[in-house]
């Protein structure tokens, strides 16, 4: 056997501070009343800082830094609000070395992942963005479309510094002003954006980060000087959220949960069509609202596909986030891990088969082996609720209509598979599945240009690519 | 889904039409990932030295002499006069004439040969001047034999002819081993190359082989990936173990790491071993063993501290 030695990126070449203030006005300060939560390192637990617990007064402070600078904000011309669009996305591209270990060692998700999928898309939607600030008025939306004005925006912890390029750039790119708040378990990389924000010499007040939990992001959507909230998270603050907002007058877009049908008809290029499924569901830990965490494969390529499968699945490499040559990371928190060993005992139980290939796991830390479980029906709890956890439901289908009617057949509506070498069947599949993103011949392919977002209960509006624009306009 | 030797036209077309196709995107995608797979410390010095001992050590020039021969063969047997731990390469690769000065050079030493031999590099002879060729190599002293498919023919869709050649090339192999060259640069598609590879391991052949080294596009890590992929399936319902090797193009000791990286996560073990892969290489060796010295010393040796041939 050919085996790896450890190759780990050094963590050294990022500086984490023991505590981290608010991020209101251009500058840092702790909380008004001091209380503090702890950010830890999924991967063993260890406490990486201290991170300030924004209450009501901070939010309104926040909320009030942004509205004072979004009368000048919104006043520059586009091409002016691009060049430091232009330069916050240059920044991160010179410290994406030391902000994809951020990310790796808060999240827990692999440093391939970190340093090849999520600094070079985050760094790409700034770009992005930066192009459109001075087009807008040719985007669609009429001659001269206007920001919103203030824009509250909440986004998970599964792609940290992702998730705040979608929700960030597109908004000052629009003339919109954004307090963001990141999810608990992973402020660090927002924080260290702020520290970007200075660099790039954003006006203060422009960009403002306030940390925390549910509490904090439940007050930031309510707050009544918010023009605009966008969401991004589980389905069951979604609906918390839409119910707030209603009737306020405020913009809305929610991006949530999924349970994807990735659907492999038998005259699929089987290999990739392996490698897909496996990108499909334990990519970030299967901590992915897109995932394809429903398999349909066409019953006459069952088993093949399954022993193929498997095989490669004994190839997963599950450990150190910081080693270069792993696969599979931590999971991200004690909570997220106990939801996923619950959804998989009761997969278990109501008489799935379950399998995970050999796969010593870390002592310590919040760890997963990716699993996969056979014999699934429309029926069973594995089938229908989101799981977000490196756990594949396969079912199988035995005719195109088939795969169709069970692919729709989930209260989501995010995102979908199609694998088959025929080119006539990919469009007819694709145009009757309800689902966002479609994708062919390949899964978790994300590029700035493109619109994503749900239909049902995986939400509405869109982010990405022109359409991402009229989220942030009037 | 069975071929007989004597398959006809139709049932080889309908089988290899049945495998089930490469996506393009996908399989370049899937060897670019594993391209960036982190080899150090001993797993490099270990995948440096099983990179040695896989090398067909190969000239196949026109300006090839006696000489030159000869002393390819002299490296062959020794890569690192100054180390003797270093270990030796797997085979010697000349064209037919040079097989008796090789054989004598490398009596005794366990380093194979090999020659290529059925109209090398175009394969467009006729196919008695092919097996001439073939037995002549293989009387001179050639235990491994590297023939060129006719990629006319199976381009043209003829693939019995194709089948009924490499069948008839394994014959006048006698104990030989044969490697089949598929020229997949020439073949277009990675649909070619899984057909192309299937064509070959059904008519007899021990090793599939990308490429002559004399086309634009040589060995490439996708193209490795699929023929890789078509040894596994075959082996699973054939059983029976095809090597595979990459020639032409491959320089660099990262170079050779992917390959093995890609071997171990996608066929393992079996074939992490010069009875099952080999590298078709001229300039590869040298930098193998300027990595090798590196890693000992720590320090990058001159390149007059390594031999020219």
């Amino acid at each position: 056997m050919f085996e790896y030695a450890p190759a780990p990126e050094s963590r050294s070449v990022v500086d984490i501070a023991s505590s981290y203030g608010l991020f209101i006005d251009g500058s840092f300060d702790g909380g008004k009343d001091g209380d503090v939560f702890k950010t830890i390192n999924p991967a063993t637990e260890e406490v990486l800082a201290e991170v300030a617990t924004a209450g009501p007064e901070d939010v309104d402070r926040a909320v009030a830094a942004a509205r004072r600078a979004f009368g000048s904000w919104s006043a520059l011309p586009g091409a002016e609000r691009a060049k430091y669009l232009f330069r916050i996305a240059r920044i991160i591209q010179e410290r994406s070395r030391e902000l994809a270990v951020l990310e790796s060692l808060d999240n827990g998700k692999p440093i391939r992942d970190s340093r090849d999928v999520d600094l070079p898309l985050v760094a790409a939607h700034f770009f992005y963005y930066a192009g459109w600030a001075d087009k807008l008025a040719y985007a669609g939306f009429g001659p001269d479309p206007r920001p919103l004005g203030v824009a509250a925006q909440v986004i998970p912890w599964n792609f940290p510094l992702l998730m705040l390029a979608w929700k960030v750039a597109p908004a000052l790119a629009t003339g919109n002003t954004v307090v963001l708040k990141p999810a608990e378990t992973t402020p660090l990389s927002a924080l260290f954006f702020a520290d970007v924000c200075r660099q790039a010499e954003l006006p203060p007040g422009v960009v403002n980060i306030v940390t925390g939990a549910g509490d904090t992001g439940a007050y930031l959507v309510a707050h009544p000087d918010v023009d605009k909230v966008a969401f991004t998270g589980s389905t069951e603050v979604g609906r918390e959220i839409a119910r707030t907002v209603s009737g306020t007058g405020k913009r809305l877009t929610l991006e949530l949960g999924g349970k994807a049908a990735n659907i492999v008809f038998d005259d699929a290029p089987i290999d990739q069509a392996v490698e897909g499924i496996v990108n499909g569901i334990f990519f970030n830990q299967g901590h992915v609202c897109c995932a394809g965490s429903r398999l349909l494969v066409q019953e006459s390529l069952f088993e093949p596909l399954i022993d193929s499968l498997k095989r490669r699945m004994a190839t997963l490499r599950v450990g150190d986030p910081l080693d270069k040559n792993t696969d599979i990371g931590a999971i991200n928190s004690a909570a997220q891990l106990a939801r996923i060993r619950e959804l998989s005992e009761i997969g278990a139980s109501e008489g799935a088969e379950r399998w995970s290939p050999e796969c010593p796991l870390p002592d310590r830390g919040f760890w997963f082996a990716p699993t996969i479980f056979t014999g699934v029906t429309q029926a069973h709890r594995i089938a229908r609720e989101e799981i977000f956890g490196p756990v594949l439901s396969v079912l199988t289908f035995r005719t195109p209509d088939e795969a169709v009617a069970k692919a729709n057949n989930t209260p989501y509506g995010l995102s979908a598979g199609v694998w088959t070498e025929k080119g006539s069947r990919i469009l007819a599949v694709a145009d009757r599945l309800r689902a966002g993103v479609v994708w062919a011949n390949t899964f978790n392919k994300f590029d700035p240009a493109s619109p994503f977002g749900g239909y049902k209960e995986s939400g509405y509006g869109r982010e990405g690519g022109r359409h991402g624009l009229e989220a942030y306009l009037a | 889904m069975t071929v007989t030797v004597s398959a006809g036209l139709s049932d080889l077309r309908s089988f290899l039409h049945g495998l089930p196709g490469v996506d393009k995107v996908g399989v370049e995608a899937r060897a670019a990932a594993l391209a960036t797979r982190s080899i150090k410390t001993s797993a490099k010095a270990h995948a440096i030295d099983l990179a040695i001992r896989m090398v067909d050590l190969t000239t196949l020039e026109g300006a090839d002499t006696p000489g030159k021969v000869r002393a390819l063969c002299a490296k062959a047997r020794r890569p690192d006069p100054a180390d003797s731990s270093c270990p030796p390469v797997a085979a010697i690769c000349v064209y037919p004439a040079m097989v008796p000065v090789a054989a004598a050079a490398l009596a005794g030493s366990g380093v194979h040969l090999a020659s290529v031999a059925t109209a090398f590099p175009s394969g467009q002879a006729p196919l008695e001047v092919k097996l001439a060729d073939t037995r002549d190599a293989v009387a001179a002293g050639a235990d491994e034999i590297d023939m060129v498919i006719s990629r006319g023919a199976f381009l043209a869709g003829e693939y019995s002819r194709v089948f009924d050649e490499i069948v008839a090339v394994k014959e006048a192999c006698g104990g030989a081993h044969l490697k089949v060259i598929l020229e997949t640069g020439e073949l277009g598609t990675y649909d070619n190359v899984r057909r192309a590879s299937w064509l070959a391991m059904l008519a007899g052949a021990d090793f599939i082989k990308t490429s002559t080294g004399k086309v634009a596009v040589n060995a490439t890590l996708p193209i490795t990936l699929v023929m890789l992929e078509a040894v596994r399936d075959f082996r699973e319902r054939h059983g029976r173990v095809i090597g595979v090797k990459p020639a032409g193009g491959i320089k660099t000791t990262k170079d050779a790491v992917k390959y093995l990286v890609l071997i171990n996560e996608t066929v393992g073990d079996d074939w992490l071993t010069p009875d099952r892969f080999r590298f078709g290489a001229s300039s590869l060796l040298n930098d193998l063993l300027m990595q090798r010295t590196k890693l000992t010393t720590g320090h990058y040796a001159g390149p007059d501290y390594f031999t020219l041939d």
